[in-house]
């Protein structure tokens, strides 16, 4: 849930509102609410999270109440409300992928990184989840991604390893 | 190979572009509607087409749009459901991914078929490279001058966004849908009144599945009485199938309706059979909601014909002994697999997935899982199997959505037709946690009606 730990003061860059602006341009007028989403995925996207303080900024970019976003973005499961890892690696769960061994999967993925479902490794590289079906099921088992949410198929525990391996040397 | 009308150019390179697309007959619907044909002459043809809503409920598209509400000095609206978040369910993203235009285009025709100026597509967050998909082919589209103000020289104009939902299932409700583009929870609104008369904004609404859409497409091409002549009865055209499972071949198949079941699960065209050189033991037919059957009942219906994959056949039966065509999400369990713990994984999903706004959804699905969890763990008594039917049948009709029908089915579903399974998981909780109980009788010839009946 929220976590308030010390409010830190954010700026949105302009660049940022500049896509804000945009995107509430594709409402009727008065209707600037509908582009709470996609605000806030953009707001992920940079921060790799969403932060009270960057809730409370959006409320007041989207003339409305700042409970209005926290509403939001704790009913969406995609919505971060605490820091992750820099790669937040969510594996499929549902039954289609579990038929095809998304349980060992996770299993391996957690070994493999050293920490539980939903910890951050001690670098800050790399977290985990379990997440509800994805709609992939025919590429099963897979896992995905943010920001971009980048698509991995038909995993095996090689596959997974090699992932790793290549994010852990990318930057 | 059969005919295709979706998907029969999908594998021509660089289908995803527009100047390809065209060239292979793209956006000739547009000229067609928007040039010789009224909004009304539209609609009609759809009538015609008997084209059912493919999203899962199976609505007669035409009936749904003329149902839409006209009022002066208020917008209408389109909103097309790429949401697709039932598990087993993947079509959707496929032909987003490989052929964008092809939606583009159905939904041009659509809201000029509805009126509407403003159209949203919503698709679900976690499609992010589908969305930027989209949007690219929107604005290739724009700059051909098939979106916008005065299309193709018509007068007509539409302007086309893309929405990312959150990651919620809930969502692809068609009120949940449009309380999410409001930039609200996803909580299923009562009806009536109905979105045709008060949708999004307020305003008459039309809420789509992506391939009922493109589906459009070939209908104002051809002709709807030309799309009637595919499938069987009251189900026309062709539908996709989104494959998954223990089978050779998964992925999404273009069939056209009336296909025997057998047929796509067996031939080397569709599934190829079962991965592995296993045995079938179930199938889920249409998307985790809908009853999950044994391999014996959804080869045949239980008067001994092949079943075919039909709105109609599978749903012969009714729930005692049928399922549910649905979205067309097919997962085919092997031998190997243990119905009780996949019972409990679409649980827990369910639970995951209720909003909340309903007791008996939000509390029921949490103790389904519980209870099934339980058993799956060895720690279940012979009691909580009739606790469980107890509990999806007080669910089931009792809340806003389908949401909680959907929850409950498959729970029902499962005891209907595996009870043995469940009993011998209560009788022998060590051993059910070692091995899976295989695959008994649910291969053998067909139960008898009386037997599937005493057990409900």
């Amino acid at each position: 849930m929220l976590s308030v730990t010390e409010h830190k003061e954010i700026e949105f860059s302009s660049d940022l509102i500049k896509q804000f602006d945009e995107i509430v341009s594709r409402y009727p007028q008065g209707k600037q609410k509908s582009a709470l989403l996609p605000v806030l995925h953009l707001v992920q996207a940079e921060y790799g999270w969403v932060s009270p303080e960057a809730m409370d900024k959006v409320a007041a970019y989207l003339q409305i109440n700042p409970i209005e976003v926290y509403e939001v973005a704790t009913f969406y499961t995609m919505f971060f409300l605490r820091p992750q890892g820099k790669y937040v690696l969510e594996v499929c769960r549902t039954g289609p992928c579990c038929l095809v061994g998304a349980e060992k999967i996770m299993n391996h993925i957690e070994k493999t990184l050293g920490v539980k479902e939903g910890e951050v490794t001690p670098d800050g590289k790399f977290s985990w989840r379990g997440v509800e079906c994805l709609a992939a099921c025919g590429m099963a088992p897979v896992l995905q991604i943010g920001p971009e949410y980048t698509f991995y198929e038909n995993l095996t525990e090689e596959s997974v390893d090699k992932l790793i391996e290549n994010l852990k040397n990318k930057i | 190979m059969a005919r295709k009308l979706l998907f029969e150019n999908i594998n021509v390179p660089g289908i995803h572009t527009l100047e390809v697309y065209r060239q292979h007959g793209g956006y000739r619907s547009v000229e067609k509607a928007l040039k010789t044909m009224t909004p009304e002459a539209v609609v009609e043809e759809v009538k015609t087409s008997g084209l059912r809503g493919r999203g899962g409920a199976g609505f007669p598209t035409g009936m749904k749009w003329s149902f839409l509400a006209k009022p002066e000095g208020k917008e209408r609206y389109l909103v097309c459901n790429g949401d697709e978040s039932e598990p087993g369910t993947f079509k959707d993203r496929y032909l987003m991914t490989h052929i964008p235009h092809l939606l583009i285009e159905g939904m041009i025709v659509a809201s000029y078929a509805l009126g509407a100026k403003t159209s949203y597509i919503y698709v679900r967050g976690e499609m992010m490279p589908q969305i930027r998909i989209l949007e690219r082919a929107i604005a290739e589209a724009k700059n051909a001058g098939l979106l916008g103000k005065n299309i193709l020289g018509s007068g007509y104009d539409l302007e086309l966004y893309v929405q990312p939902g959150g990651g919620a299932y809930i969502c692809g409700e068609e009120t949940a849908l449009i309380e999410s583009l409001e930039g609200k929870r996803g909580n299923p609104r009562i009806k009536p009144p109905f979105p045709a008369i008060s949708g999004l904004y307020a305003c008459p609404t039309v809420v789509n599945n992506v391939e009922t859409i493109a589906a459009v497409v070939p209908i104002i091409n051809d002709g709807g009485e030309e799309y009637a002549k595919f499938g069987v009865g009251r189900s026309t055209g062709t539908k996709l199938i989104s494959a998954s499972g223990n089978l050779k071949k998964p992925g999404v198949y273009e069939i056209e309706l009336g296909l025997p079941v057998e047929e796509f699960i067996y031939s080397e065209e569709y599934c190829g059979g079962i991965a592995n050189g296993k045995r079938l033991k179930a199938v889920v037919a249409g998307g985790s909601s809908v009853p999950i059957l044994p391999a014996n009942l959804i080869l045949n219906t239980i008067n001994g014909q092949p079943r075919l994959m039909t709105y109609e056949s599978l749903s012969d039966g009714g729930f005692q002994t049928g399922t549910m065509l649905g979205s067309g999400g097919f997962i085919a369990f092997d031998e190997d697999q243990c119905i009780v713990r996949n019972t409990w994984n679409f649980s827990r999903f369910y639970h995951h997935e209720s909003c909340g706004q309903c007791s008996p959804c939000r509390e029921g699905t949490g103790w389904m899982e519980k209870v099934l969890h339980r058993l799956e763990y060895g720690h279940g008594k012979m009691s909580d199997i009739d606790l469980l039917v107890d509990v999806s049948k007080k669910i089931e009709g009792n809340t806003i959505c389908p949401l909680g029908d959907a929850a409950a089915w498959p729970v029902a579903s499962a005891i209907r037709h595996f009870r043995d399974e469940f009993e011998w998981h209560v009788n022998n909780p060590k051993e059910a946690m070692e091995r899976n109980y295989g695959l008994a009788k649910y291969a053998d010839p067909l139960p008898k009606l009386e037997e599937v009946a005493s057990q409900n």
